[in-house]
């Protein structure tokens, strides 16, 4: 257990736990703008941002000025009138519902199952899903605020809802669940117009802000859930290789999207690798950001170093 | 999940794991009954709204609504490459299945391209490639809905709705009918075929009346009676059997108007039968 021998350096102030213990606001990250500068602690975060918006305006860019690069939305798009990619999640619910759908598709589900497979299911959610976005605002709208507390559903709601998802479909014979998915709406939506679900987005925006921290992707979300079964054995992991110079700020813990799957790996509970091989990591790299003793880093499942 | 929390060893109630365990089942109830009622809530909402409003037309090639409802994922390819703007995705607020094609004939109606690209790009067969002629595409049915003002029930001469059919003479006809009005015009009535009419709906589009039209393409279901199958109807029974099943009618005489074509009773002023012998009841007939 030569892991994390107990390395208590004085705590940032404005860490969770320094201010915590002074009783105000906290400012994750902090600590880690004035070690390693603003741009190197916000880099995933923008690389992110430019992966989420950079999709999207491929999609836009046909709508708005006829250059038409990408055809379709997230459920199923034509790149360049060649590169078919289709949602693995919707050709499940297809197959449940009792269709069988055309090559193209088939294709399509094959090449993003595949993609998210070997690199981890869940980066559909951090760097491709607009729904992050949302959720993302409101978690830093929670943080700023020092809204506390909330009313959560278990995490495992989401798993039940996936089930009864694909259940629904067998039962009603079609997609149902996309009649109301905020992921697909709010995707659509951008694209092709939205009616009435900017009610549904906001919906969203406000149930993760005042009464659910973080509810929908990490506790309801049955696609994010479907993503998070595909990337069980996914490649590309986050590691907390240099754990042992961890000072316990808790300022990671405060940023991640599913904080529970941090401990294990940074607190060696239940594993003695720094490696973060939880389906639920979003591998959306903000605990790197926001550590200022560089404890994370982006590696590969089969990296169990630690410096 | 903290499982350190509940190994509480002094524990009254039982031991940690049988304590946990329970725990987990209230849990899983819990949940699978709020997923439930969510799931149950979907299910109902898209129940409800699951049948097509009159004004919604599905694209050509569009399977029946059911499978249409199981394969569309609702990505909006068959959209971009209709090159006249018809087709649009609906969204929440339409009675239409949110994300799913549909055009009204009234705004836009099809143009029945000879590549029907709409159908080309659908990539999970919502759309059949098995339709390969638009003319055999059954989007809806035209049904001349108001008789009261269309133009040429009126008597008057308008026909735009069918010169416009891409179908004309097939899916909609004119027929000539005496006006019973003036006595001495004819009206020519529009009348669709629905072995030829594609629901299109570029009658109802072209349609003078300010407003609404008085074509108008409605969905098959809405548009069509079911089928009467335990009717036999004669003349397709006479024409499958090549003649009459019951053969010709039999002719029999006709006491006192044996000079007569079968059939005419009537009976002039002086065309009295001729009773022969006496009057009365005795008629004088023998054997
Ligand atoms: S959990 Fe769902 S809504 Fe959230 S990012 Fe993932 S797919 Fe999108
Ligand atoms: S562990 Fe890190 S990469 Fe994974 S979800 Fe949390 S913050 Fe993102
Ligand atoms: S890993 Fe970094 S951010 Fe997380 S508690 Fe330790 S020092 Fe703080
Ligand atoms: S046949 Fe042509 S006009 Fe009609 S819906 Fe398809 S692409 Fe559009
Ligand atoms: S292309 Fe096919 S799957 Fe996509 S929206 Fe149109 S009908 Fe639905």
């Amino acid at each position: 257990m030569s892991a994390h021998p107990p390395t208590r350096g004085a705590v940032p102030p404005t860490s969770v736990r320094g201010a915590a213990m002074r009783g105000v606001v906290a400012r994750p990250g902090a600590e880690a703008i004035e070690a390693k500068g603003w741009w190197i602690a916000h880099k995933w975060l923008l690389l992110r941002r430019v992966s989420q918006l950079g999709i999207l305006a491929l999609f836009m860019v046909g709508p708005w000025f006829g250059w038409w690069v990408v055809k379709g939305n997230l459920a199923s798009s034509l790149t360049l009138g060649v590169l078919p990619l289709t949602d693995p999640f919707l050709i499940a619910q297809q197959a449940a519902a009792g269709h069988w759908p055309y090559r193209e598709a088939l294709v399509g589900g094959g090449i993003v199952l595949a993609f998210y497979l070997l690199l981890g299911g869940r980066m559909f959610c951090a760097w491709v899903c607009p729904v992050n976005l949302v959720t993302d605002a409101a978690a830093w709208l929670r943080r700023r605020l020092g809204l506390k507390g909330g009313k959560v559903p278990s995490a495992n709601t989401r798993y039940w809802l996936l089930g009864f998802v694909l259940v629904l479909a067998a039962m009603t014979g079609s997609l149902a669940w996309e009649w109301v998915n905020p992921v697909s709406m709010f995707h659509r939506g951008l694209i092709f117009g939205f009616g009435l679900s900017w009610g549904i987005v906001g919906g969203i925006f406000f149930y993760d802000l005042l009464i659910a921290p973080r509810g929908w992707c990490g506790h309801l979300c049955p696609q994010g859930a479907f993503y998070g079964l595909i990337g069980k054995s996914a490649m590309l992991r986050v590691s907390a290789n240099r754990r042992s110079t961890c000072n316990d700020c808790m300022d990671c813990f405060a940023v991640c999207p599913e904080p529970q799957v941090i401990r294990p790996a940074l607190k060696g509970v239940g594993q003695d690798h720094p490696l973060i091989l939880d389906g639920d990591c979003t591998t959306c790299g903000r605990c790197i950001d926001v550590c200022g003793k560089d404890v994370f880093r982006i590696s590969t499942r089969f990296d169990r170093s630690e410096s | 999940m903290s499982k350190t929390q509940n190994t509480s060893a002094s524990a009254p109630a039982g031991t940690g794991p049988a304590k946990s365990r329970r725990r987990f089942l209230k849990d899983a109830a819990g949940v699978a009954g709020g997923a439930g009622l969510l799931a149950l809530g979907t299910g109902l909402y898209s129940r409800q709204a699951s049948a097509l409003p009159a004004t919604a037309i599905r694209p050509p090639g569009a399977l029946a609504e059911a499978d249409f409802l199981a394969a569309c994922v609702r990505c909006g390819l068959c959209v971009r490459d209709c090159p006249y703007d018809t087709l649009k995705l609906a969204v929440l607020g339409d009675s239409v299945a949110t994300g799913t094609p549909y055009f009204e004939a009234r705004r836009i109606p099809c143009e029945m391209c000879e590549d029907i690209p709409c159908v080309a790009a659908c990539p999970t067969g919502a759309l059949d490639r098995g339709l390969s002629e638009i003319g055999e595409a059954r989007m809806g049915l035209a049904v001349l809905i108001d008789q009261e003002n269309c133009l040429n029930f009126l008597g008057l001469r308008c026909d735009v709705c069918y010169r416009v059919c891409p179908v004309i003479d097939k899916a909609i006809t004119l027929e000539l009918v005496h006006n019973p009005r003036s006595d001495r015009h004819a009206m020519l009535l529009p009348t669709v075929h629905s072995d030829a009419c594609t629901g299109c709906g570029k009658c109802e589009r072209s349609c003078v009346l300010p407003g609404e039209s008085a074509i108008k393409v409605l969905p098959l279901r809405l548009a069509q009676g079911s089928k009467a199958e335990h009717y036999r109807r004669g003349w397709e029974e006479k024409a499958e059997a090549g003649g009459s099943l019951i053969g010709d009618q039999l002719e029999m005489p006709v006491r006192g108007l044996e000079g007569k074509a079968y059939g005419d009773t009537r009976v002039g002023p002086g065309e009295a039968p001729a009773a022969a012998g006496k009057p009365g009841i005795d008629s004088g007939w023998k054997p």
